[in-house]
């Protein structure tokens, strides 16, 4: 039987102003699931996000994580989610373990010095630990980013174009990472534009047209052409 | 606790703010000694009002630098998301505020009684408590507004013109406590204002403590 979602999104609508950005989408996640969303700029695959993060409120319809109304029980969400957003979240004049300490102990953590230096090692910043951010490529400022979850464990990790900025080696890393994250029991949702590799670690690819999912497919055995020509024929259509 | 650490830590490398306001107050201290010269009994009548100017001048621009470690990398939005109560952010900013504000106080004090050849020791006990009651008030509500305008592109004008009408009264306290105190005065002369800073103060923190969390999440 299979298991209830983590992630469910019912007749989602959000407007700013009289612009429409999303209505009447549908989307389900599992846990141990990896959705990616993918979209035209504007199709509104940040505003998804951020409505499963909390960051903004549903003008209509519903959107829960792990059972928890994203509108009304938005602290109970947030316990649940990692956000990894084009913004990278970290103090440029903290050190990498220094932000580590600060998200922690504000998400109510007490890691030890151990736990701290092995979620730097997950994320092969060990050798960074002690350097300021501020000295930090893009990339690298991703990967920290991530280590806060690392600490944190959330069941949910909300991606927006998570390999945007990374080297080959990092992408690498970030395929690894994520699907170890699924096999823990997570769900993954992230936006992305590209039809390449970085797919890999998707169970389903979704296509968000029109302000809803045009297309919700396994992706199987799907090969980029075929991802790239769904894509025309749903996202650009609707665009 | 954790958020006054990191503020701390965060000026103590940059040192951005506290050099800026060291040399602000500086700069302020010779406009004051150019434009009123030697006579001194000009100065005992204005000296109050000018500790407190400098005082409000170089809050205004520390006080409105609170979150501008939280612009980068959108670090707001990132406290934003840290689940837990929001109103402990708003006492470590408060509490790093203060301390950052009581330092520049003492630098400007000393800088004062140096410039215009003031003899404060006697008087220090009694200043201090008004300088501590008035600058309570002062953080409380720059703190909160600092947040409140954050995320606004013209913060650097509203910031001011929201924070100085409710400071008003707690300036008009200062002004006729401080003035009192440098004139030899008991402190049970101006127990009145006294108890105004006072209230002032558990209002104004209070009201940033219960109203951070819906400023926040705005």
């Amino acid at each position: 039987m299979a298991s209830e979602p983590l992630i469910r999104v019912t007749g989602l609508r959000k407007t700013f102003g009289n612009h429409r950005v999303l209505d009447g989408l549908d989307l389900d996640v599992r846990a141990g699931e990896a959705v990616a969303v993918l979209g035209a700029n504007g199709a509104g695959k940040t505003t998804l996000l951020k409505v499963l993060a909390t960051l903004a409120r549903p003008t209509r319809g519903t959107a829960t994580v792990a059972g928890h109304d994203c509108a009304k029980d938005a602290e109970l969400v947030r316990r649940e989610i990692g956000l990894v957003a084009h913004s990278s979240h970290v103090y440029e004049d903290l050190t990498a373990a220094e932000n580590l300490t600060f998200w922690a102990t504000l998400a109510g953590l007490r890691p030890s010095a151990a736990e701290r230096a092995g979620a730097l090692a997950a994320v092969e910043l060990e050798r960074a630990a002690a350097a300021r951010v501020r000295t930090f490529s893009a990339g690298m400022k991703r990967r920290l980013s991530l280590a806060r979850f690392v600490l944190a464990r959330p069941r949910v990790l909300l991606l927006d174009e998570p390999f945007t900025g990374l080297d080959q080696g990092g992408k690498k890393w970030l395929e690894e990472h994520l699907a170890s994250f699924k096999t823990g029991g997570g769900a993954i949702v992230m936006t992305t534009h590209s039809f390449g590799r970085e797919l890999a670690v998707a169970d389903r690819i979704a296509i968000l047209a029109g302000g809803a999912i045009a297309l919700d497919t396994p992706r199987g055995a799907l090969s980029a052409d075929d991802v790239h020509r769904l894509y025309t024929l749903h996202a650009e259509d609707a665009s | 606790m954790v958020v006054v650490w990191k503020d701390l830590l965060v000026e103590r490398r940059s040192k951005e703010t506290l050099n800026a306001l060291f040399f602000f107050g500086l700069l302020l201290l010779f406009v004051f000694q150019f434009a009123l010269g030697p006579d001194r009994e000009r100065l005992a009548g204005t000296l109050p009002g000018l500790l407190w100017l400098g005082f409000i001048l170089s809050g205004l621009l520390g006080l409105g630098r609170t979150f501008v470690a939280e612009r980068e990398n959108d670090c707001l939005e990132g406290l934003l998301l840290a689940p837990g109560d929001k109103s402990a952010i708003y006492v470590g900013k408060l509490a790093g505020n203060l301390l950052l504000m009581l330092v520049i106080e003492t630098i400007l004090l000393v800088l004062f009684s140096f410039f215009f050849n003031l003899d404060i020791a006697g008087a220090l006990p009694a200043l201090s408590i008004v300088i501590a009651l008035g600058t309570v008030a002062l953080a409380a509500v720059g703190t909160l507004f600092a947040a409140m305008t954050a995320q606004v592109r013209a913060r650097e004008l509203l910031f001011p013109v929201l924070l100085l009408p409710v400071e008003t009264p707690v300036l008009l306290a200062t002004v006729k406590a401080t003035e009192a105190v440098l004139l030899g005065e008991p402190l049970g002369s101006v127990a009145h204002w006294l108890k105004l800073l006072a209230a002032a103060d558990v209002v104004y923190v209070a009201v940033g403590v219960l109203t951070f969390d819906f400023v926040l999440e705005a």
